[in-house]
């Protein structure tokens, strides 16, 4: 399934680019925030749970995972580099697979480790830590595996995958009930919460349904992702 | 059976692939729309071992036509294939093609030698270095092979692109306008390149808008004007239709109505127009008509302020093949 060539030229082109820098800068300002407010004096008591949860998982990890999801195929097909990986018989399945594997462990270490980091610097290697943690991993496997498949479907990926992060997550899964079974931020929040029990973090799923609707979604996207990607065309120019 | 065959599925029951031998490519009756634009409309040919050349002017269709062969693009109508096998949504044809795109977007991070090296991983090669060394040599690259593609001039991207797409010894090679960036010496290497893979048994097909690269290069010629085939087959014989074509030529004179009167007697001379500018001529025989026209205007008294041949863009012969 996962071709190590493909995901070797997608590591070259991932951290070939001026673009790698912005990777690093939410995992800095996550890590920053935590040491800030642990070093502050009368701060809430549920403060690591919101830094973690609410900043962490749900806004580290999908901006990470946006930034990474989106450079490892949107960016080919942009500049039709694509084509040269194509123009071989790797089958589009492991093509779109090795894409999704690059993205997600590169999302885990510069979104998902640093929540444990964060994590860590607030109250040691406790559960909260460790739930967090879990939670960002999953989460970078499911946003890679959207914000892939957003680029093999749509032009312009960065703004559809901005649009659902911003829109759909942090609006509308929060206005309306039903959404938040169709949100990434839920199912990792979902899954923190479950090894946790820390009630503060926001979270309106048990471990079960944020489990299983995530191997659903990934199952989804990456199937789609590689019909999209058999059906490639080139642009007119 | 070649890997491809046994791979790839027939498309509606109605493609055979072909036995073991050269690959056939065929286009049947394709038609390609981009929106509400026709880019190739009701194109049939069959190509076999040897070189061909693809030529049209810019937007005549001949990218579009490899990416139908590439699969790339999907035929709107007709059909599309390689070795008897539909190109599109079937990665295992290209087993037996190798592709040379056009666009100059390659992964500009490696060096030629990783890149050509990982496409025969690609290919699953049992030797993907030793492959790879084979394809830069063919292309005269192992000198420059350690240094990243981005610092390459274009004619050295384009032998890149070349070594990358014949490291798995394709049956097939299509290539995008192959010789753009190419100095004199590189564009020779790579024509003699060329011509030894066709007369080895491979079936080539390149395009380009330069008709003498055609010329020195090409078994056959496809002629693409517009979306159709404008003229197809033997290289001399489409030459030949070429030269019988009338030729236009703009004149200016001392006198031009009364030179429109001595022209149009000549039996070289089709037909003459009077402009605002002065006279447009159509020449039925090049030749003779440059060679009778000095005479004639002497023999009449008027001089010959100007004489421009106003139809030698290759667009003009390539409207002219269209209209024959």
């Amino acid at each position: 399934m996962i071709n190590s060539t493909v995901a070797w030229i997608t590591f070259r082109a991932l951290f070939g680019r001026k673009r790698a820098l912005l990777f690093v800068l939410p995992a800095i300002v996550l890590i920053v925030l935590t040491l800030a407010l642990k070093s502050a004096h009368n701060t809430q008591s549920d403060w690591a749970a919101l830094v973690l949860g609410r900043v962490g998982v749900g806004a580290v990890v999908p901006l990470t995972a946006l930034l990474v999801g989106t450079s490892v195929l949107g960016s080919e097909i942009d500049d039709n580099s694509v084509m040269h990986l194509l123009a071989t018989p790797v089958p589009r399945r492991d093509v779109i697979v090795s894409k999704v594997a690059v993205s997600a462990l590169v999302t885990a270490l510069f979104a998902a480790v640093p929540v444990l980091i964060a994590g860590i610097i607030a109250q040691g290697p406790h559960s909260l830590a460790i739930g967090c943690f879990l939670g960002g991993v999953l989460g970078s496997i499911v946003y890679s595996c959207v914000f892939v498949f957003i680029s093999a479907a749509l032009r312009h990926p960065v703004i559809y995958s901005l649009a659902y992060v911003a829109l759909w997550e942090e609006l509308i899964s929060t206005l309306v009930s039903g959404a938040k079974y169709l949100s990434v931020e839920q199912w990792s929040l979902g899954l923190a919460h479950s090894i946790s029990g820390d009630g503060d973090l926001g979270s309106h799923l048990t471990m079960t349904p944020s489990l299983v609707l995530s191997a659903i979604a990934v199952v989804l996207t990456v199937f789609y992702a590689s019909e999209r990607l058999s059906a490639f065309t080139v642009r007119a120019d | 059976m070649s890997a491809v065959e046994q791979a790839a599925v027939p498309v509606d029951g109605q493609e055979t692939p072909e036995p073991d031998g050269p690959a056939i490519v065929r286009l049947d009756h394709v038609t390609h729309w981009y929106g509400n634009v026709v880019a190739v409309n009701d194109i049939t040919l069959e190509l076999g071992p040897g070189v061909t050349g693809l030529l049209g002017p810019n937007g005549a269709g001949k990218s579009t036509i490899l990416h139908l062969l590439s699969g790339f693009l999907s035929p709107s109508r007709g059909s599309v294939t390689i070795a008897g096998v539909s190109p599109w949504r079937h990665p295992d044809v290209f087993r037996t093609v190798g592709l040379v795109p056009e666009r100059d977007s390659v992964y500009a991070f490696l060096t030629a030698r990783e890149f050509v090296t990982a496409s025969a991983k690609l290919h699953k090669l049992p030797e993907p270095k030793a492959a790879a060394e084979r394809a830069l040599e063919l292309v005269e690259m192992t000198a420059a092979a350690d240094r990243p593609i981005q610092t390459y001039s274009k004619g050295m991207r384009q032998r890149a692109k070349v070594a990358a797409a014949l490291v798995h010894d394709p049956k097939v090679l299509l290539l995008d306008e192959p010789f753009n960036g190419m100095d004199p010496r590189q564009r020779l290497h790579m024509m003699d390149l060329l011509r030894g893979l066709g007369a080895g048994g491979r079936t080539i097909l390149f395009s380009s808008h330069i008709l003498e690269e055609v010329e020195k290069l090409a078994d056959t010629v496809q002629v693409v004007v517009a979306g159709r085939l404008a003229a197809s087959g033997d290289y001399r014989t489409i030459r030949r239709l070429m030269t019988t074509r009338p030729h236009v030529f703009k004149l200016h004179s001392t006198d031009d109505r009364a030179l429109a009167g001595v022209l149009i007697a000549s039996v070289a001379v089709q037909g003459v127009e009077l402009t605002k500018d002065g006279l447009e001529v159509h020449a039925s025989d090049h030749g003779t008509f440059t060679r009778e026209l000095a005479k004639l205007s002497r023999a009449a008294g008027i001089g010959l302020r100007e004489v421009i041949p106003s139809d030698e863009s290759l667009e003009s012969v390539f409207a002219y093949l269209v209209g024959a």
